[in-house]
């Protein structure tokens, strides 16, 4: 039995020995672990653009070219090390897959994130094993309106933002709009923007009536042939949609031939992300979003964070980065600023905690425009939201917007003390626009 | 017969005991809760093999994974109800209550169509979910802290701990349930009922209760499997518990592990989740390719499944016994059923 007692004993202090282990040493390198879809329909427009992004950033963090004031070396002068993993599989192997990335290959954070599942799964898990996780692109308001977290961080706006957004873009720039309707996958994200955008155009709109038959196509459906028939007999002038990827590729050319788009006012509020595949196939007129101010709706904003992005991009990728590819590298970069920030208050390398305190309430110029993390006790970002028609500019080649909109973040989210639904509901109480 | 039987289940008392004893001083926590998971799993893989002796294979279990999981979620979050030796029950109280009264139709099926049919009822359960905002639809939605005897802890190393334990308990109470229940008559007639139905009712026992009987008992097996699972990860969704990838995984690791043993499908399990770890660190474009090319390798050079690795190294003259009846059985059903699900 002695032998089993030494190794128990051996075991339990090398436990310890690791848990109590981590703080303040000086760092040569910080690892990451990156997860972002590299298979499955979500890794075309989300996944791929966004490991690119994050790629890109950490390439040019480790080697300091980085635009001013971001050109320092490394995180806190600690040269980055990315680890990219796959996001399909489901949440279950998500979990795992997590506690893989922090308890065998000990990253020191983990980054990324797309679907609002995995972020709603993984949340308790980083809890639990006290593991910085900064999310890049899932929208669920729920990671953070349920429980507080102290280990959690995201980045960019949640998914109220984007309809409560295309409601005030469609007050703005449609305001005959006399009825309204939608098509939206009959999944947790379709449903949320549907509600979240019906009910701010109850608020905001109250005299436009909102269609009793909506359309709910199952996620991938890939057919949309009745459903398009239904919206065209329908008299409602508008449509709201948040499909994405291939369903909304799939929906755009079905519908165009049928002449859906001459018919109909069209807001995709997520167009943005498919914008670059679609190029001249989306229609003109069409109002598109991009989850805030990323992709296509920010190409020409000429901040010089911007300009190095775009044009590095392009470089190293061929083509303009996408929405997924800035929120990505956004969330690369917030991770930056918070290991520096913590780093010259600690005056060495800093701890996981001190980390976590600077991140906590930060505040930074992100590519195209400032992040502020304000919800969530510090731990949940706003943004500006934007909107856009889509014009196709022939001349150039390229897909272009129009009469593109911005609307503050304290327009869009809601302030502090409210869940999103709350404050839809309750008629979006101290929203400044 | 006897002496046998006792082989056995001391063999599965040896093998979870030592997996729990190493776990808990040895091995380290991502190593424990991957076991957790594969151990979770392995309790509706067992459920299959329970089936798969019978020459059914279902490619709707997660119905039943997915009720378990859901049972268990639910209670915790509309009846404040977290003492998991009421859930743990409940998961799969409700599964078999469901496979009891679906068993009247599934029964009368075989084969291909016995595989479809519980596809179809599995993926009613699934739409159904999808479609509801307040199950959560396609996010889910947490599962709350579970509680013993009303002890609950935030210690993550501490929960881990005793829902690893907690899995090794009950993964040998099952499998040693499962062992006593095929060493019986009832469980004898497995075998029968897919050599010669004819022959089974001319003996005097009805095919169709010997097959509902054991599909309650699969159903049962993966419920607990279900509530298991969604206990040790703390979150339910449709797509990872209820969606036909879930059984094709079940299905896969009954056919990887292999039906000659009743520990199998917690050594196939183990390598399962091991195998993908592996596949998703080394090659994370293309990790599918690698965990399909091993089912592969196991269908064609291996039919008996990986147990019929460990029962060739370790079997031999001296378990007599299994290496007669059990092997050959293993070898033929896994090359029928195998093929089967290949295609």
């Amino acid at each position: 039995m002695k032998p089993v007692h030494i190794a128990g004993v051996l075991g339990v202090g090398m436990a310890a020995a690791f848990a109590f282990s981590a703080p303040a040493v000086a760092k040569d390198t910080v690892s990451l672990g990156i997860v972002a879809f590299l298979s499955g329909p979500a890794a075309g427009p989300y996944g791929v653009p966004g490991r690119n992004g994050a790629e890109m950033l950490i390439d040019a963090i480790n080697k300091g070219t980085l635009p001013a004031p971001y050109n320092t070396k490394g995180f806190a002068g600690a040269t980055v090390e990315a680890e990219y993993i796959d996001e399909s599989g489901g949440n279950t192997k998500q979990v795992s897959e997590y506690r893989n990335l922090v308890q065998k290959r000990e990253v020191d954070a983990v980054v990324g994130y797309v679907s609002s599942g995995s972020c709603a799964a993984i949340a308790p898990v980083a809890e639990e094993l006290q593991t910085l996780t900064v999310m890049a692109v899932c929208g669920t308001p729920r990671i953070f309106e349920e429980a507080p977290r102290e280990y959690v961080f995201r980045t960019m706006s949640h998914a109220t933002a984007d309809n409560v957004a295309a409601a005030h873009y469609v007050k703005e720039m449609m305001p005959d709009v006399t009825s309204y309707t939608g098509i939206n996958q009959n999944y947790a994200w379709g449903q949320d923007s549907w509600r979240d955008f019906s009910l701010t155009m109850t608020d905001i709109m109250p005299a436009a009536k909102v269609s009793d038959k909506p359309q709910f196509p199952k996620i991938f459906a890939g057919q949309y042939g009745s459903e398009i028939s239904a919206l065209s007999l329908e008299g409602a002038e508008l449509v709201h949609s948040s499909l994405w990827g291939g369903d909304l590729e799939a929906f755009i050319l079905q519908a165009t031939p049928r002449g859906f788009f001459h018919q109909k006012k069209v807001v995709l509020t997520v167009g943005g992300v498919s914008a670059y595949r679609l190029g001249k196939r989306l229609p003109d007129g069409v109002a598109i979003g991009s989850r805030g101010p990323y992709g296509i709706l920010v190409r020409d904003r000429d901040t010089p964070l911007n300009k190095w992005f775009v044009e590095t991009y392009n470089d190293t990728y061929g083509g303009y980065p996408s929405g997924a590819a800035y929120q990505y590298a956004q969330a690369i970069l917030a991770t930056k600023i918070a290991y520096d920030k913590a780093g010259e208050a600690a005056g060495s390398f800093p701890s996981q905690q001190q980390v976590i305190d600077s991140f906590k309430g930060l505040e930074f110029d992100s590519f195209a425009a400032p992040v502020k993390m304000a919800l969530g006790g510090g731990h949940q970002a706003v943004t500006e939201h934007m909107y856009g028609l889509v014009k196709w500019d022939a001349d150039a080649g390229v897909l272009s917007v129009t009469d593109v909109k911005v609307y503050p973040a304290e327009c869009v989210m809601p302030p502090a003390d409210k869940t999103s639904v709350e404050w839809i509901e309750s008629g979006m109480p101290g929203a400044k626009c | 017969m006897a002496q046998f039987m006792d082989r056995t289940t001391a063999g599965l008392t040896i093998g979870f005991a030592s997996v729990a004893i190493l776990g808990v001083l040895v091995l380290p926590d991502w190593l424990m809760s991957q076991i957790l998971i594969a151990f979770s799993r392995a309790l509706a893989v067992l459920g299959l093999l329970v089936l798969w002796r019978t020459g059914l294979i279902s490619f709707g279990h997660a119905l039943y994974f997915g009720l378990g999981a859901y049972t268990v979620a639910l209670l915790g979050k509309d009846l404040g109800i977290t003492e998991v030796l009421i859930t743990l029950p409940a998961a799969a109280l409700v599964a078999s209550v469901v496979g009891f009264g679906l068993g009247f139709v599934i029964r009368k099926y075989r084969e291909i169509f016995f595989a479809m049919l519980n596809l179809a009822f599995s993926m009613v359960l699934f739409g159904i979910l999808v479609k509801t905002e307040a199950l959560g639809s396609t996010d889910g939605f947490s599962v709350e802290q579970p509680t013993l005897f009303g002890m609950g802890t935030d210690d993550s190393t501490a929960k881990l701990t005793s829902l690893f334990l907690g899995i090794c308990a009950i993964g040998w109470i099952a499998s040693v349930l499962v062992h006593r229940y095929l060493g019986s008559v009832l469980g004898s007639l497995t075998t029968a009922v897919r050599d010669n139905e004819i022959r089974v009712e001319y003996l005097g026992y009805s095919v169709a209760q010997a097959i509902h009987g054991k599909y309650v008992m699969s159903a049962a097996l993966t419920g607990l499997a279900g509530g298991f699972t969604a206990l040790a990860l703390g979150q339910v969704d449709p797509e990872s518990m209820v969606n036909w990838t879930v059984s094709g995984e079940l299905v896969f690791v009954t056919v990887l592990a292999g039906p000659g043993s009743v520990a199998a499908p917690f050594i196939g399990s183990l390598v399962f989740e091991l195998l993908r770890t592996y596949a998703f660190e080394l090659v994370p474009y293309a990790w599918q390719l690698i965990v399909g090319g091993t089912l592969l390798v196991v269908i064609f050079f291996l039919p008996g499944g990986l147990w019929s690795l460990i029962a060739r190294i370790g079997g031999g003259r001296k378990t007599g016994q299994r290496g007669t009846t059990a092997g050959t059985t293993a070898g033929t059903t896994a090359g029928t059923s195998a093929g089967e699900a290949g295609r």
